[in-house]
This record gives C-alpha cells, structure tokens and sequence, in this order.
C-alpha cells in the first residue's frame, strides 16, 4: 500500500521564517492521521504542501504517492477543508453544491444532498448567515463529496462550540467509515483528535516531534514516578522525553520499546494528551509553548 | 469554471446591463431630438452664414444629459476597475475562498484564466457599448463644439474607453492579487488610474504621432489677443492669432506663434497707428501690412482615428502585460 504522505527533508521558509524544516514523514494508507501541535507551529504549512496550495522551499513531498495535486485528476482525489471553513458568504447552500459538481468531475450529487438534507441546512440560505458549525458541515461535505482518497482538514473543529465539534467529529468518522478514505486532521488540541485518530503527528517549533500509530506510541511510552532524583540516569534505551520534579518526587515521560525494571519507579500508562505535552514542552525549553485556550 | 464566474459576477452583470438598458433608452429618445435639432436649424443655418446662434441653441440642449455622459464616459472604466477587478482575487484571498477553490477538480490556471477573460471581456463589451451610445448622441453636439482631437473631447467618444476599461480590470486584478484585500485593492486602483489617465493627454498622447508645422499668413481676423508693452508709439507688440489652416476647427493646435516674416519672434515696435488715439481699423489695417506670419504646430483633426487606435493598443497592451503578471504570480507565487 502507498504512503497516503511521504515527505523528505521537506521544508517551507517565509522570507526568513522557516515555516516547517526537515520534515519527514511515512503516513500509511487508510489511517485517520492527527497533526498537533501549538498555533503556529507549521501544521498548516504542512497541510497546505500536501494540497499544493504552497510549494516546499526543500525537500520533497508526495501525496497518495505523487507529487502534490497540481492537475485536475491529482486534485481531485484529495479533499480539504481550509482553516476556518471559508465559503462564499453571497453564495447559497445549493449554489455551492453546484459548484462541486462543476469543479469535480467525480462529483456524487445523491451523496452531497443528503448529507445536506440530514444536516437540516436550507439550500436556499446564504453561506454567510449560516453558522460557525453549519459552515464547517457544508465545508466537509463539498470536500467529502467530490469523492477524494485523501481527505485533508485544518483545524476543522476550531471554531466551534463544543456541542458542534462532537458533530462535526462524529459525522466525518461516519464518512470515513462508509467511504474508506484516508484522513488527515490538524487541531492544537489533543482532546479533539484522541477519539478519532488512530495515527498521531506531534509538530513543535516547525519540527515533526514524533509520529506513529496512537497504540504503538502509548505502548512505548510510560509515566514513571519515583524519590526525587536530579539528575536521572536511565538504561540505555531508555529516552526521557519529559522530567519534573517537586522536592520529594520525579517524574519521568520515558520512551522505551522495553519494559522497565528498575524497582524505584512506579511505571504507569500515559494518557495521549500527557504524551503530546510532554513533547511539546521538549522542545522549546526555554519558552514552552502555552497551549491556546479553546475559542 | 464558467458556470461559477457567472455565479459570482452575476449580480455586477445585471447592475452593468440595466445601467446600460436605462441609459440607452434615454439616450435614444434625447438623441433623436438632437439630431432633429441640428437638422432643422443648424444645417438650414450654413446657408446664411450666421450660425453662432443656431450653435448655441443646440449646445444648450440637454446640459444635463451632456454632463452626465461625459462624467459616465470618464468615469466607467474606473468603476469596473475598482468593482470588478480589484475584488476578482482580492476578495477571494481576503476571505480564504482561494483555497476552497483551488482544492477542487480544477487547476488555478483554469480557474483564474477563465474568470479573467470572461469578466475582462465583460468590462471591455460594457466601455464599448457604451461608447457607441454615447458617441451617437453626442455626433450632432460635436459637429458644432470643440475639435474631438482635442484633450477634453478625445476620450468622450471612439473606442479608447474600451482599452480604459481592459486597462483598469486588469489594474484592479493586480491589485487585487498583491494587496490581498479588496478595500486596499479598490483604492490603489483608483490612484493609479487617475494618474494614468492625467499623464496620457499631457504627457504621452501629444508624442504619439509628430505634429505638422505649418506657416501661415497673419490674417487680422484670426488675431485674437493683442497687446503693447511699453509706453507711447515705441511700445513693443504682441499678438496672439490662430493659424490660418485648412481644416482647423478640428485641430488640435500645441502652439501657434506670431513672427515676422524673416522668422523673428520679436514682432518690433507697435505701429503707430496702434497708439492710444488711434482707431481699430487703422492700427488693423497697420498690423497688416506688417506681413507677419503664423507658426503653427498641431496635430490635423483627420488624425483622430490614429490617435484613438493608438491609445487603445497602449492600454490594451499595457492590461494584457497585467494579466500575464498576475496570470504568473497565481501559478507560481501566490498561497
């Protein structure tokens, strides 16, 4: 099976800003991909590669093993949904329908009007009265009904109120599991991938982190706490990905294939939120990335 | 792609065509009498001589409607600039639609080579049309008023004002594309197409073509200002006279000089019957047997077409250079 992202060394600078450097990166197909990470942190850069809205400064990048969509056909078998959810304000909810279908060469009509109809949107209401939630919905299901391979959404669930996330989450799983089609989602918020990925990207700092399949990432990494100990010494193959400590006590985020022996520690399972964390403040140990309040 | 740029350009389509319906109806109704105007005494005027009357008259006919067409005449191209170019992608990257658009079946070079020519094509049937309403209706005005060639009447009529609206759609495009936002956008337009359109008279249009230099006798009833520097009999003349040429009603004259017959521009001394006491026909009558001569430089008002075809192919040159710009800067450049 091909690589539905493959990227190597892959890089994007603003001007003078690397935007996203040295990306690499094997995401396998049929996999609902999570990409965190802090605003800013390049997560958008990546995506828009993958759509061949940008093109790399470095590196190269293929998508459902081509380069990025760049004719019609390549387009087509990738779906996205742009941060924010933009959609023509004049236009109605029917009139971007029609859009689709004359854009889109593989356009499923039957499909886009009923998700329409089960979302309980009017065709005839303008896209700029509807609302934050009702915009996303009509987002995802123009991406969703020109039938892609790949299905590519920034930051879908961002701006919306919690009720409306759970929607919007639970109605893209729905489509996912009846259209098997692959999924890459972004959010600085791990809370609203954990129950819909199974394969995680953590991007900090315009680096990949760590990437792998959510199981194998929880199995390899454990929650050790102990008698405060500073500094620490681990066996080899073990990696510290975290450390903090009070006056009495240490706490360790360790990356191991192995078990853990040492008796000193109490071993427990991380959580994935704990996990992308403690990657996340890894990185920048000067000036920690805050995660940013939810909207 | 078609089916979306009339979407998104249609409610602009049906303002433009209305407009246009309107005025074309209004145009008709007003134009028929203004010929009917000109036929019956202008034309029956020419026989005995004395038109300034019949002139007049019909100059004074529908002063509004005058004035609301030339303003239409400078002012439409710019309109369709700032409304219809600048947001054509300045809106688009404002809101962030671009990347609803250029994620679906179609390539940008598509999507945007088709919305450019169809709307630019657009503005361009909009000018034209337009023009020839207007240049209809001014014809019998303008059989009587100032020489076309001249700069405040060039642009009021011909199909300049199509390589006008071309040049400012393809102006608001640009525009549109580098300020990424449509309020910005329209305001650059509009600066940058009033400069042009002040620079083109003055600056470039007189160029186009080398103006004919011409030298003719002084006729006294051309003189049309005159003047004596100095006190007394030994007071230094200057006149101001236009040229005696064929066909120069619908000149547009640069410059025409009074000198003397070797050339001088110094015209010498007055004569002496141009004195304080003496009468008008003598110091007339004196001036003329001075035998001075006019030296004109001026474009004929038979090169009217030239210039008009000129200045199209300028600015239609100039939009096209724009839209490959842009046409460019979208494939390439812009995210």
């Amino acid at each position: 099976m091909t690589a539905v992202l493959e990227t190597r060394g892959l890089g994007k600078r603003y001007r003078r800003r690397w935007a996203l450097s040295d990306c690499t990166l094997d995401v396998p197909a049929g996999r609902v991909v999570g990409l965190v990470g802090p605003n800013g942190a390049g997560k958008t850069t990546l995506l828009h590669l993958a759509t061949g809205l940008l093109r790399p400064t470095t590196g190269t990048i293929r998508v459902l093993g081509e380069p990025p969509p760049a004719t019609p056909a390549q387009l087509e078998k990738v779906g996205f949904v742009a941060q924010d959810t933009p959609t023509y304000a004049g236009l109605s909810v029917a009139d971007h329908l029609r859009l689709g279908a004359h854009l889109n060469r593989n356009w499923d009509a039957r499909l886009a009007r009923d998700r329409i109809e089960r979302l309980g949107l009017d065709p005839a209401q303008r896209a700029g009265k509807l609302s934050g939630g009702q915009r996303a919905q009509l987002a995802l299901t123009l991406a969703v009904a020109k039938k892609p391979e790949l299905l590519i959404l920034d930051e879908p669930v961002a701006s919306l109120d919690p009720l409306a996330r759970r929607e919007f989450l639970q109605g893209l799983m729905e489509t996912v599991a009846d259209q098997e089609l692959g999924v890459v989602l972004s959010s600085h918020l791990v809370a609203d991938l954990e129950r819909v990925c199974d394969y995680l990207i953590v991007l900090v700092a315009s680096t990949v982190q760590v990437a792998g399949e959510v199981d194998r990432l929880l199995a390899t990494h454990h929650l050790l706490t102990g008698v405060r100990r500073h500094p620490v010494t681990l066996p080899e193959g073990q990696e510290v990905i975290s450390a903090s400590h009070t006056d009495k006590q240490t706490t360790l985020i360790v990356r191991t294939d192995g078990p853990i022996h040492d008796p000193a520690w109490t071993v427990s399972a991380v959580g994935l939120e704990d996990l992308v964390l403690a990657y996340m403040s890894r990185s920048a140990p000067e000036h920690r990335p805050a995660l940013e309040v939810q909207r | 792609m078609t089916w979306l740029t009339w979407r998104q350009f249609r409610a602009q389509a049906v303002v433009a065509a209305a407009g246009l319906a309107v005025l074309a109806i209004v145009l008709v109704i007003t134009g028929l009498q203004l010929s009917h105007t000109f036929d019956t005494t202008v034309l029956g005027c020419q026989a005995h001589g004395d038109c300034a009357a019949a002139d007049n008259a019909l100059q004074g006919q529908d002063t509004a409607l005058q004035d609301l067409t030339r303003l239409l005449m400078y002012a439409v191209p710019a309109v369709i600039g700032l409304f219809w170019g600048a947001p054509l992608l300045g809106r688009e990257l404002e809101t962030g639609t671009f990347r609803l658009a250029w994620t679906q079946g179609v390539t940008r070079a598509r999507w945007f080579g088709v919305k450019l020519v169809l709307t630019g094509l657009a503005s361009m049937a909009t000018a034209g049309l337009l023009s020839l309403m207007v240049t209809w209706w001014y014809s019998p005005l303008e059989r009587v008023g100032a020489a076309r060639l001249t700069p405040g009447e060039f642009s009021l009529g011909g199909i300049v004002i199509i390589g006008y609206a071309a040049f400012a759609f393809a102006l608001g495009v640009t525009a549109g594309l580098l300020a990424r936002r449509t309020l910005p956008a329209m305001a650059i337009t509009l600066a940058i197409f009033v400069a042009v359109q002040l620079a083109m008279p003055f600056l470039i249009r007189p160029h186009l073509i080398a103006p004919v230099r011409a030298v003719s006798a002084l006729k006294v009833a051309n003189v049309h200002s005159e003047s004596i520097i100095g006190s007394g009999g030994g007071g230094t003349l200057s006149l101001g006279a236009a040229p005696d040429i064929p066909g120069s009603s619908s000149a547009w004259i640069y410059s025409a000089q009074v000198t003397t017959a070797s050339g001088s521009t110094d015209l010498g001394p007055a004569p002496a019957h141009c004195g304080p006491n003496s009468g008008y026909n003598e110091c007339q009558a004196a001036i003329a047997r001075m035998h001075l001569r006019v030296v004109a430089t001026y474009q004929p008002g038979s090169r009217y077409w030239a210039f008009q075809w000129y200045e199209t192919a300028i600015y239609l040159a100039a939009a096209l250079v724009l839209a490959g710009f842009c046409w460019w800067w979208v494939r390439r450049r812009v995210t």
